[in-house]
């Protein structure tokens, strides 16, 4: 389970969280929606400690992020995918080379094992035959989608992923979509998902919690928030622009 | 005022803090071999075998200047063996490594920041940590470790090639025998001439590649960032390898 208990966190004059507490159980898929520049993504990376937050802490099975040490970090990390907006994929790296990386990493593993989890990872995500292109050479929903494969190959517990439909077609964005929910199904992980695509957030979650100045303003299921009756959050998820 | 050289003493020691907790964590990466042993051999042909070219470029023309030079200053009035002297002296002392050193801290300095510094902004260092790499096992003690084990190498080939350059250019255009070139070159040769040259050079590996990785990776914003950092991460190292120069002149000769 993840859990934010009052998290607060600023940059420089800019408070970005200020008070966030939101339960994430474990096997669900939770969306956190909210507008562009609401800390979406900081939050998201408070949860494998890319961040430290100001006060108040992020609990992953039971253990405070914050106080973790470098092995600590490095343990709880194994377990956690990262999606990243832009892909975040290793330029100068094949497409089977970013996924083998974090592989690599897990000492216990074969070379053939390495391979065999790079071709499942690449099927799942239908990119197969794609293992020695490098990043450049691929469209833009391909390179979401290699980030995507990169966090399954290492059959995590929890994955992040961080706006994982923007600057895509609506096409390749259900392309995302269904890869989402076949990842949570083949997989059983648990799965936070940072968007303000409401399509998707429909689509992929169990939950819907918006963020909205640095707080949660409402959480529930996908038909509590579709039928609230928040004027923020009915803005929100209409995309009225008042 | 007051306050501006109060602001700028606080810029300093924060500065200063900086750079003493990126070594910290550097050093504390190293016992991390299994990490950094793979990307250290790349680095260690992308740092000294790709530098070759330019490096011996620079010092077979300034071998041919430094007996050009030597003869200029010596007709009429010292022996003309002393031509091989001052070229070895001066190319094992001081421009080898100088020279060697401010080019590429062009050449590796910059492209280690640019490097870094497009990773940082597009998140590539964040994803490496997501994957429970330590930046500092990857990216920066292999960088580091292959400037300094290549620095002095390097620079033993642009000495020597200084000095051939040097010697070629003393029987083709200044009339001196060969063995008037030797009897000079070994005149007053220490070992510590070739020793100093090839530690400078290391501590200058040591720091072009230190700076770059702390500039490429406190990059910030997009292109621009880049474009701020490879040019923060020259002139720093330029700098402080002549700051570096003068302070092992001063407690080593």
């Amino acid at each position: 389970m993840i859990e934010f208990q009052d998290v607060h966190k600023a940059f420089g004059a800019k408070q970005v969280l200020g008070g966030l507490s939101l339960k994430i159980a474990d096997a669900e898929t939770l969306v956190i929606i909210g507008y562009s520049g609401t800390g979406k993504s900081v939050a998201l990376k408070h949860i494998v400690g890319l961040l430290q937050p100001d006060s108040g802490d992020v609990i992953v099975d039971g253990r405070a992020v914050s106080t973790l040490d470098r092995d600590g970090l490095t343990a709880l990390r194994e377990g956690i995918g990262y999606v990243f907006q832009f892909a975040a994929l290793f330029d100068s790296m094949t497409v089977a080379d970013n996924l083998a990386l974090g592989l690599r990493r897990r000492r216990e593993l074969s070379d053939e094992e390495i391979e065999d989890r790079v071709r499942e990872a690449l099927a799942l995500v239908d990119l197969s035959g794609t293992e020695e292109r490098l990043p450049a050479e691929l469209s833009g929903g391909m390179r979401k989608r290699v980030g995507i494969a990169r966090a399954i190959a290492l059959r995590p517990r929890y994955i992040l992923y961080d706006e994982p439909t923007t600057g895509l077609d609506p096409v390749t964005s259900a392309v995302i979509d269904r890869l989402m929910v076949r990842t949570r199904e083949h997989l059983s992980v648990t799965g936070v998902v940072v968007t303000h695509d409401m399509r998707s957030a429909y689509t992929v979650g169990d939950r819907i919690a918006m963020l909205y100045e640095g707080r949660i303003r409402q959480v529930g299921t996908v038909a509590e928030i579709q039928e609230t009756e928040d004027p923020v959050v009915r803005q929100f998820i209409e995309g009225r622009p008042e | 005022m007051i306050q501006a050289i109060g602001r700028r003493a606080v810029a300093a020691v924060e500065a200063v803090g900086r750079v003493g907790h990126f070594v910290l964590d550097m050093v504390r990466a190293v016992p991390d071999v299994a990490t950094w042993a793979g990307p250290a051999v790349v680095q260690m042909r992308r740092i000294g075998v790709d530098s070759i070219p330019v490096t011996l470029f620079i010092a077979a023309f300034t071998g041919v200047v430094l007996a050009l030079q030597a003869s200029y200053t010596f007709t009429g009035a010292v022996p003309m063996y002393f031509v091989g002297t001052l070229v070895g002296k001066t190319m094992m002392l001081e421009l080898g490594p100088v020279l060697a050193g401010l080019a590429l801290a062009g050449r590796v300095g910059a492209s280690m920041a640019a490097e870094l510094g497009t990773m940082k902004v597009t998140e590539q260092v964040d994803a490496l940590e997501t994957l429970a790499y330590d930046p500092q096992s990857y990216l920066v003690v292999p960088r580091v470790l292959a400037g300094t084990v290549m620095f002095p190498m390097i620079i033993a080939f642009a000495v020597a090639t200084g000095i051939v350059t040097g010697w070629l250019t003393s029987l083709v255009l200044l009339d001196l025998s060969t063995p008037d070139f030797l009897k000079g070159l070994k005149l007053f040769y220490r070992f510590k001439d070739t020793w100093f040259g090839l530690f400078k050079s290391a501590t200058f590996g040591a720091t072009i590649t230190l700076v770059g990785c702390m500039v490429g990776l406190s990059t910030r914003g997009g292109a621009e960032g880049v474009g701020k950092s490879t040019t923060r991460a020259v002139v720093y190292s330029a700098v402080l390898i002549l700051l570096l120069d003068a302070f092992w002149a001063v407690l080593l000769l």
